[in-house]
């Protein structure tokens, strides 16, 4: 197993040093000067020349690259065009409020899709299995900014919600520090991951249960509910992990419309303002913690899909 | 009659690579087939026995060059077909047919059966395009089945009409040896025989030569001349079929043999339960590869690799690979269980 | 001799499934008799409906099964009237099973001892510790080298035979009346089969149980069963001691596949094949369901389907020949043998 987790790292090396250089090289696919895109049109010859002497765009092409990998690697992300801050910076005071954002909502995913799609299995067929896969099968095809942008209309605005729910009403100055303003964001990319979840649970579980072991399982005289939860739920999770693991990854990167819907000052925003304004050092930093976040994910789903499916330990 | 050769396996010997490591490097290898050697006559039909993983289709498929062979020499009417070029491989494929055990994994189900029969003559040329469809209703009648049959499809059929079909596909180019990997195993009783008893007819019929692998001994006897026995890669006894089933010289042979239970409750007879798993074929056992299992195993045993030969209680041309034949048959070596 | 217990007795049974196509009828008519003590083999070939038989004894039936008929005796209480409740505290604890596959009959992510122990911890109020010592004492009397450690292997880390030896371990746990094997064997190599045959022959000597044996190896009922009940196309067509079933088979079916069975123990010239296919399930036929392939078969046969008739041994046959009725030869010739017809009993055969 150690021989694994580090064979899997090494593997990880190729894969970041990959995203660095698309990274780099999103400056340079720009057509066009860099640096003139940045000082925006009808900025004075000087200004041109002094971004372009900050980005570092007078070297050469591989010395920009090494520049940007050597920071990189220890941490410096360049700054921020639009406030001068290091990017590093800009990205740690955004990162836990997105990190928050992923966190509570794969627990709710989680726990809704689990559900779900146990239940939508141990009674396949019937009026509540197809019930529920209905509304999963909404939850997947609706967009997250229409759905939070229905939630919002419901509770934060609209005047039909009842006295007891009055405390959901998103407050004007938006994200602030009250748990209460995180459950409507929280409900818009939750369900969503839900849906998914109870599918993959379903049709793993609807999977598990045929097969030898748990008919074995019945002969031995184990209860349905334990044939349910002891054995078929514990193999069925198996691939249902590594779904949640790339959810999780997903919300931390992808969360940039629900963010901007419920105005929360998370990654997401960052990356949209800075591409807005043409700030390369912020979309560079952004896109890059990003990957990173998402190819550790990855590595971590891989390790605990390994820990957890026993039989493709063997050598 | 002088007995003509047909094909001709010499020091065969297949290794597959293991990759592990962190780059994937070859850490080790499967000895699948490790040094083998036999030949086999025009007309005959010889068997391949052994349990799971012994190598049995391991060695079917390096004859045919569907897998190229690590070392040893595969000659065919005396030519290394390890020598010829691919498109001259290409005319000795018409030559050598196989049929594999799943007769659906081995067919193409959106095919009718027609076209899974010309396919194999229009690769092969055998036959100009007009005549093709008469040679399909032909061939079918040979196996057994119906002329009208030819445009249904695989699925429409039954597992022993489906075998039958990969008969009738392995015919269709005129060959000269047919390599039967277990094509009968997964065949009920009943439709078994009746495969069994086509396989024999067309032998006679077109003068087939028959390389018959197989697990089920009571198979092999039926239908073969002579029978190699193998384990973990490597031949233990090889000889004509009364020699080798009513005076086996191997230990393994003997085991085998006594394992497999008889459709006669009257008959009570010694079973040698052989003690453990077959050692798996990545670290072969040194010396005896049979050795950990072998009720007469000693020390020499351990290091000293027996090669075949023939004793003198053997008729010609049977052979064992075992250093104690003549000790365990004077009873000078008992078995210790 | 005084007249053995009956331990388990199915009568008349039928089970269906529902599928797209239809309803399947895939066991139509099984009966036998298991004497305590002894063992009973049911052969036949495949999709003859020999798994479904055993799953329908414990109802074990997937949901798109059911049992349309019959009684299923142990000991004589009709299982099939038993709530879900007694069943389960029958299942791996009176009557236990094992089956076909052992690579993929364990799960894959408990271990070994957490698997046996189960059985115990249920019907047996053992402790987790107690049900662990067991499982120990369990695999070692099914000859399993150094269990104390494999105890704590998962199913992966065993070899097939291996495993099919833990299977037995599991459902010898609670010490059945009755062991249903369904194909224990067929999956493994023969001198692993020669194992675990003298291993299952040794603990019924040694635990005093039953054993319904499935299999579809001829060779192997000869070796290790007392009775045998020939399945086709769903049903029981003869039910034999094993001495009458091998050296005077009544029925056409079972003289043909005795005569179509290559063996390696004797000469043979030629196989003496039984014609034709097994019928589908959706499309069986009226009469005889052996009648389109039969070479004794008349137009009775092919019209009216045969019962089982039992002769004076108790043995049964479901066959034309041997009843009133019979409008054909008086001997009749079959696959090479001779057999007399509207005979009971031993007389069926001419002696040599
Ligand atoms: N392509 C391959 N790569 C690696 N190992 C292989 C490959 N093909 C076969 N082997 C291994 O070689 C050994 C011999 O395999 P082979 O298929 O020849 O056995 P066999 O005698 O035909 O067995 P069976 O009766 O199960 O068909 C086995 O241990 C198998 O796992
Ligand atoms: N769940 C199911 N739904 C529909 N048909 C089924 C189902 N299970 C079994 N059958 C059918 O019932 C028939 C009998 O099956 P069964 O498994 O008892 O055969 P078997 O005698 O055990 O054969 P084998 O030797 O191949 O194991 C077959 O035709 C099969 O297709
Ligand atoms: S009843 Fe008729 S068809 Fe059926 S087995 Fe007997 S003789 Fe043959
Ligand atoms: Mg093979
Ligand atoms: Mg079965």
């Amino acid at each position: 197993m150690t021989k694994y987790i580090i064979r899997r790292l090494l593997q990880t090396i190729p894969v970041l040093i990959g995203v660095t250089i698309l990274v780099f090289s999103l400056m340079h696919l720009v057509p066009g000067d860099p640096a003139q895109i940045v000082a925006g049109e009808g900025a004075s010859e000087q200004t041109v020349e002094n971004i372009r002497e900050r980005l570092g765009l007078n070297e050469s092409i591989p010395v920009q690259y090494g520049n940007f990998l050597g920071n990189a690697v220890q941490g410096d992300l360049g700054s921020s065009i639009r406030s001068g801050r290091p990017v590093m910076e800009e990205i740690a005071s955004r990162f836990w409020v997105t990190f928050e954002l992923a966190f509570y909502s794969t627990i709710l995913a989680v726990f809704l899709g689990l559900i779900a799609g146990i239940v939508s299995a141990v009674r396949h067929y019937t009026l509540a299995d197809t019930s529920i896969m209905i509304v999963a099968l909404f939850g997947l095809s609706m967009p997250n900014f229409w759905f939070g942008l229905l939630l919002i209309q419901w509770f934060a605005i609209g005047n039909w919600m009842p006295e007891s729910l009055e405390f959901l009403k998103m407050r004007p100055s938006g994200w602030g520090d009250s748990w209460r303003q995180i459950i409507l964001p929280v409900v818009t990319l939750g369900t969503g991951g839900a849906a998914i979840i109870a599918r993959m649970t379903r049709s793993s579980m609807l999977e598990v249960v045929g097969q030898d072991y748990i008919r074995t399982a019945r002969a031995k005289g184990v209860s349905e509910r334990l044939v349910t939860y002891r054995h078929a739920l514990k193999n069925a999770l198996i691939p249902v992990v590594t779904v949640v693991g790339l959810e999780f990854g997903g919300f931390l990167g992808g969360a940039v419309l629900t963010e901007t819907i419920f105005a929360i000052n998370g990654m997401g925003r960052l990356t949209i303002d800075a591409i807005r304004t043409r700030d390369f050092p912020v979309v560079q930093g952004t896109v890059l913690v990003i990957s990173v976040i998402f190819v550790l994910v990855n590595l971590i789903v891989d390790i605990s899909y390994r820990l957890l499916n026993k039989r493709i330990d063997l050598n | 009659m002088e007995k003509q050769e047909l094909l001709k396996v010499e020091g065969l010997k297949q290794y597959f690579p293991i990759k592990g490591g962190f780059l994937g490097r070859t850490v080790n290898h499967v000895k699948a087939v490790d040094d083998i050697s036999f030949t086999v006559y025009e007309g005959e039909t010889v068997s391949i026995v052994g349990e799971s993983g012994c190598g049995k289709s391991t060695t079917g498929r390096a004859i045919l060059r569907l897998e190229e062979p690590t070392e040893g020499k595969v000659e065919f009417r005396g030519v290394n077909l390890a020598d010829i070029s691919k498109r001259q491989m290409r005319n000795y494929r018409k030559d050598l047919q196989i049929i594999f055990q799943d007769p659906y994994a081995s067919i193409n189900p959106r095919q009718t059966v027609a076209s899974v029969l010309t396919e194999a003559m229009e690769i092969q040329k055998v036959l100009p395009a007009n005549k093709r469809r008469h040679r399909v209703e032909e061939l079918l009648e040979t196996v057994g089945l119906l002329p009208y049959q030819a445009d249904r499809f695989p699925h429409e059929f039954s597992g022993g009409q489906r075998q039958r079909i990969g008969i009738a596909r392995a015919l269709s180019v005129n060959p000269q040896l047919i390599i039967c990997d277990e094509a009968v195993s997964a065949l009920d009783v009943s439709i078994q025989a009746q495969v069994l008893n086509l396989l024999e007819e067309l032998q006679e019929e077109f003068k087939l030569t028959y390389l018959f692998i197989s697990h089920d001994l009571g198979v092999v006897r039926h239908i073969s001349d002579r029978i190699i026995v193998m384990y973990l890669g490597k031949i233990m006894e090889i000889g004509d079929k009364t020699s080798l089933f009513e005076n086996p010289k191997h230990p393994y042979t003997k085991a085998l043999l006594s394992a497999i239970p008889v459709p006669d409750p009257d008959k009570k007879k010694e079973r040698i339960v052989l003690r453990g798993d077959v050692p798996s074929p990545i670290d072969p056992p040194s010396g005896c590869r049979f050795h950990t299992r072998c009720p007469y195993a000693t020390a020499k045993c351990k290091v000293e690799v027996p090669v075949l030969r023939t004793a003198s209680s053997m008729k010609e041309g049977h052979e064992a690979a075992c250093h104690y034949i003549e000790e365990i048959e004077s009873g000078e070596k008992q078995p210790n269980y | 001799m005084s007249v053995p217990e009956i331990i388990l007795e199915v009568k008349n049974l039928k089970t269906s499934f529902a599928t797209d196509s239809g309803e399947v009828r895939a066991v139509d008519g099984v009966s036998f008799k298991l004497p305590k003590g002894q063992t009973i083999g049911i052969v036949g070939e495949s999709g003859s409906g020999k798994s479904i038989t055993s799953l329908s004894i414990l109802r074990l039936l997937a949901s798109n099964g059911k049992i349309k008929e019959g009684e299923v005796l142990y000991k004589g209480q009709d299982l099939l009237k038993f709530s879900e409740d007694q069943m389960r505290k029958l299942r791996g604890n009176e009557i236990s099973m094992i089956f076909q596959e052992p690579m993929t009959s364990l799960n894959p992510v408990y271990t070994v001892g957490q698997q046996i122990g189960e059985a115990l911890m249920l019907h047996q109020n053992m402790s987790k510790k107690e049900a662990h010592i067991r499982s120990v004492e369990l695999l070692k009397l099914v000859g399993i080298p150094s269990p104390d450690k494999r105890v704590k292997n998962y199913p992966f880390e065993l070899s097939g035979g291996m495993r099919q030896r833990v299977m037995i371990a599991m459902s010898l746990a609670c010490d059945p009346e009755i062991l249903i094997a369904d194909e224990p064997t067929t999956a493994l190599d023969v001198t692993i089969q020669a194992q675990i045959l003298e291993l299952i022959k040794e603990l019924q000597d040694r635990l005093g149980m039953s054993v319904v044996f499935i299999t579809h190896d001829l060779g192997v009922v000869a070796e290790t069963c007392d009775y045998v009940a020939v399945m086709y196309a769903g049903q029981v067509v003869e039910y034999a001691d094993i001495r009458s079933l091998f050296h005077y088979p009544k029925l056409p079916y079972t003289i043909g596949l005795l005569k179509s069975l290559p063996r390696h123990d004797i000469e043979q010239d030629k196989l003496e094949p039984i014609k034709g296919n097994v019928p589908s399930p959706h499309d069986m036929p009226v009469g005889c369901r052996f009648s389109p392939r039969c070479p004794a078969a008349t137009d009775l046969c092919r019209a009216k389907m045969p019962q089982l008739e039992t002769d004076e041994k108790g043995n049964q046959v479901r066959c034309w020949i041997y009843s009133e009725e019979w409008d054909g030869e008086s001997e009749v010739n079959i696959y090479g043998e001779t057999r007399i017809a509207k005979s009971r009993g031993t007389e069926t055969v001419l002696p040599d």
